[in-house]
């Protein structure tokens, strides 16, 4: 994995890109490539490259030329099939030099030109350059595993894997933070490509490739959308057993590309959850002895998987190391956390997942597998399972068994027999074909009831949206049902006083828009509207500048062109995928806390292979009556203990809001919610912020800050920060010493 | 007593639920449709009503007639208090 930058001339007057600015990009991405430093540069463009040196670590250098020189890259990534692209090119008569991906992108390139990166299985970001047509192309793996930004400044293009890398290579580029990006991030937990937290500086979209031709663009390429199945198009033929060998091949071979493909040796996050299980314990096989795993514990017993995970080390025999975190270490980390991810934040989940890629760091691993992406691809969702259940109940209407299986549908909420008159209206509408479902599992799982209050905050911020998303849509058919709204109840037990006061009032909250339940962001928009509540703390200033933009209405009407023909639950997927799988989960959470330690992350359920064939299965695969990710779960019953198989899914979360106001706090959260440094960043209102961080100091325990308190702490004190390093901060002038270093001013 | 009463209850919510922009705050307006208050924070505008006013609120009073606006809120309180 590496980082990777450069400089385009727009036009003819613009200076000549230098090879102190290009170094200095380069030195400003050292974290995502320590090894070596790499700098191209003639008299219209220029490439730099930081590498961490995982495939041919003799010849890969970069910036790589093809066999005249004429042609430039500079590339972050992997090319997971560059073995078989290869040999594809090689029949067309392509010649190599060296054993690396990165010529076999520079052969792709000339072969096929843009349908080079359709061919592609990987996570890549690239910087192409021929110099003989003045053509720059840039281009993003389908998912945006790897980052690329961009920004026009005084007649030329300047490009990087990271923000801090064009402010070191044009130190006179305003840095200022963009109200857009703030609106974005206070609304879907992350800007939406190509929108960024910075003012005129764009991020390339997932799965585009853009082209600049003698300094103009020339196109803007969407070579990758995701494809759901209308009607029987692109849907799978075959039958479960079929499908659960088909997914089984597909990831064993994501996984083993993943482990063969490196000259280093490859490591496995394991959380505890069924994902990276399957990941660790495939990858495990492929490499029978001294295979090391890597666990996060927390102090706090909430969020705490140690149990699980250790079962599945015992099971596996990996050389295994923990970290431990405890709330103290999630603030003192958290200004490098921010650093890296150049983006507000309003969990902080991504700091905990910063710690643990440093111990894989001082551990001697570059790369590490996780299991980031099956909850997208293989339907990890509640929603699904009431689905299923309604399916299922139809076939007997009147049974009094059926309705127990909502208490496993629902394990954190308290389902009464006594409301199953209620059930039954909810789950006896609109119903299609049921699947089968044998008694003995009726049995078992109506025993396996957990009754508790625990999981509202998941239920409002997390995955859970699709869960609320089916009880409001099912309002929405009847919406003067006195039955229905209650259904609620059941699903948000928060307020726990009153029995009253849940049906009133989160009847009331939950009701907003059941007019729009057939409309685009149906789903998402509670969790939107309840995040974009919190710019009330926004300055008059900035409110003033957004003026009345709305960053929903601005995302949905940018879709694919079938959006509205796929099933609301492909839309939901999209939507998610684009927001915040992409922005949030492979960013925030990935890319960015695994570079910050100089490792890399390898995600084999986003393997283009897995993505489409997950996204051409029936439903009824993914979730077997209640059991979700279920043909998963059954390439998964040979891998993972039986606990692991059969555990409820549980929601990755760190502590947040009360990480951060202990008396041990570090000096850095007075600071940055200081007076002074709320009005020199103009971005919160100071009084409001002053109010806010008030309230929060005075609370005894975690259990006392909201959802939206916790949100709203998290989010300012990483804006603040945000415009402390990166905004206030003078940019790197650090140049490393370059390994490789080509000048050519004849072109 | 009723001015007195919307002062003190404005003046909470615009503290607790740190409202940048005080006129804003609609007297008139859903708390909830607002996104100013959520479901915690309808458990602090009741303890605060408690606390503060010396009123008890029943289960069968947790509802958006009585607590889900500043108008709302003034009218409740002030009925509770006559009551």
């Amino acid at each position: 994995m590496c980082g990777i930058a450069g400089i385009l001339c727009l036009t003819p007057d613009a200076p000549s890109p230098t090879r102190e600015s290009l170094a200095r990009m380069a030195g400003a991405l050292e974290h995502r490539g320590p090894d070596e430093f790499g700098v191209y540069r003639d008299r219209r463009a220029g490439l730099a490259h930081s590498r961490l040196s995982i495939i041919d670590l003799a010849t890969g250098q970069q910036p790589m030329a093809n066999a005249d020189g004429s042609l430039w890259l500079s590339f972050n990534g992997e090319i997971f099939n560059y073995v078989e692209l290869r040999a594809e090119l090689e029949t067309l008569g392509h010649r190599f030099r060296t054993k690396s991906d990165t010529e076999v992108i520079l052969h792709a390139w000339e072969a096929w030109g843009d349908a080079a990166f359709e061919k592609m299985n990987g996570q890549w970001a690239v910087a192409l350059w021929d110099s003989k047509t003045g053509t720059l192309v840039l281009s993003r793996d389908r998912l945006g595993v790897r980052p690329l930004y961009f920004v026009e400044h005084r007649g030329r293009l300047v490009f990087a894997s990271e923000v801090k890398a064009l402010f070191a290579g044009a130190p006179d580029l305003p840095r200022e933070l963009d109200p857009r990006g703030l609106d974005e991030t206070f609304t879907f937990w992350t800007v939406v490509p190509p929108q960024t937290m910075f003012r005129g500086v764009q991020e390339l979209e997932p799965g585009h490739l853009r082209v600049w031709r003698q300094g103009a663009p020339v196109r803007d390429v969407a070579f990758w959308q995701p494809r759901y199945p209308v009607g029987d198009a692109h849907r799978f033929a075959g039958s479960l057993e079929d499908a659960t060998a088909a997914l089984h091949h597909a990831l064993e071979e994501a996984t083993r590309l993943r482990m063969v493909r490196a000259e280093v040796p490859v490591g496995s996050y394991l959380s505890g959850g069924l994902d990276s299980s399957v990941v660790a314990a495939l990858a495990a096989r492929a490499k029978p002895s001294g295979f090391k795993t890597f666990s996060l514990r927390f102090a706090d017993a909430e969020y705490d998987e140690t149990p699980y995970q250790r079962a599945m080390v015992e099971r596996l025999g990996t050389e295994h190391s923990e970290v431990l975190v405890h709330r103290q270490d999630i603030a003192e980390v958290f200004p490098d956390v921010i650093r890296f991810t150049e983006r507000p934040v309003l969990r902080t989940a991504p700091a905990p997942l910063f710690l643990l890629s440093r111990l894989v760091h001082r551990s001697g691993i570059k790369v590490v597998l996780t299991g980031e992406g099956s909850d997208e691809m293989f339907l990890g969702y509640d929603l699904f399972k009431e689905t299923k259940v309604r399916q299922f109940w139809a076939r007997q209407p009147g049974s009094k068994y059926r309705p127990l299986l909502l208490r496993r549908l629902y394990p954190t909420l308290s389902v009464s027999q006594q409301n199953v008159e209620l059930l039954r209206e909810f789950f006896g509408t609109g119903l299609e074909t049921p699947d089968a479902l044998g008694f003995s599992h009726l049995v078992r799982w109506g025993n396996k009831v957990v009754l508790t209050g625990e999981g509202s905050d998941e239920l409002l911020a997390g995955y859970d949206l699709f869960r609320e998303a089916k009880v409001r849509r099912f309002w929405a058919t009847n919406p003067g049902s006195t039955w229905r709204p209650k259904l609620l109840e059941r699903l948000y037990p928060y307020l726990a006083r009153s029995p009253v006061s849940q049906q009133a009032l989160t009847r009331a909250f939950f009701g907003r828009g059941l007019e729009r339940a057939r409309a685009p962001g149906f789903s998402h928009e509670p969790r939107w509207h309840g995040t974009a509540a919190l710019k009330r703390l926004f300055s008059a200033e900035l409110r003033a500048e957004l003026g009345g933009r709305d960053a929903v209405k601005a995302l949905l009407s940018d879709l694919p062109g079938d959006f509205a023909r796929w099933p609301f639950l492909a839309q939901d997927q999209y939507l998610e995928a684009r927001t915040l799988l992409s922005g949030y989960l492979l960013s925030s959470q990935g890319d960015r806390m695994l570079m910050g330690n100089s490792v890399e992350g390898r995600f084999p359920f986003l393997d283009r292979e897995v993505i489409a064939l997950a996204n051409s299965l029936p439903p009824a695969f993914k979730l077997k009556v209640l059991d979700e990710k279920h043909v998963l779960k059954r390439v998964a019953r040979e891998l993972v203990t039986p606990e692991i198989l059969s555990r409820p899914k549980q929601p990755y979360r760190a502590p947040d809001a009360f990480s951060f106001v202990g008396a041990q706090r570090p000096a850095w959260v007075d600071e940055v919610m200081s007076e002074t440094a709320l009005r020199d960043a103009g971005l919160f209102d100071a009084k409001a912020a002053a109010q806010l961080w008030a309230k929060c100091l005075a609370r005894k325990d975690d259990s006392q800050f909201s959802n939206s308190d916790n949100m709203a702490v998290v989010g300012v004190l990483s804006a603040q920060l945000l415009h402390r390093q990166l905004v206030r901060a003078a940019p790197g002038t650090w140049q490393p010493p370059l390994k490789t270093l080509v000048e050519n001013d004849a072109t | 007593m009723s001015a007195d009463l919307k002062e003190k209850l404005r003046a909470f919510i615009i503290s607790n639920f740190y409202v940048s922009d005080p006129a804003s705050l609609d007297d008139g307006a859903s708390l909830l449709d607002a996104g100013i208050v959520d479901s915690t924070g309808v458990l602090e505008i009741i303890t605060f009503i408690e606390t503060e006013f010396g009123v008890s609120v029943e289960d069968a009073e947790m509802v958006p007639e009585n607590l889900d606006a500043v108008n709302n809120l003034v009218a409740f309180v002030t009925r509770k208090k006559k009551g």
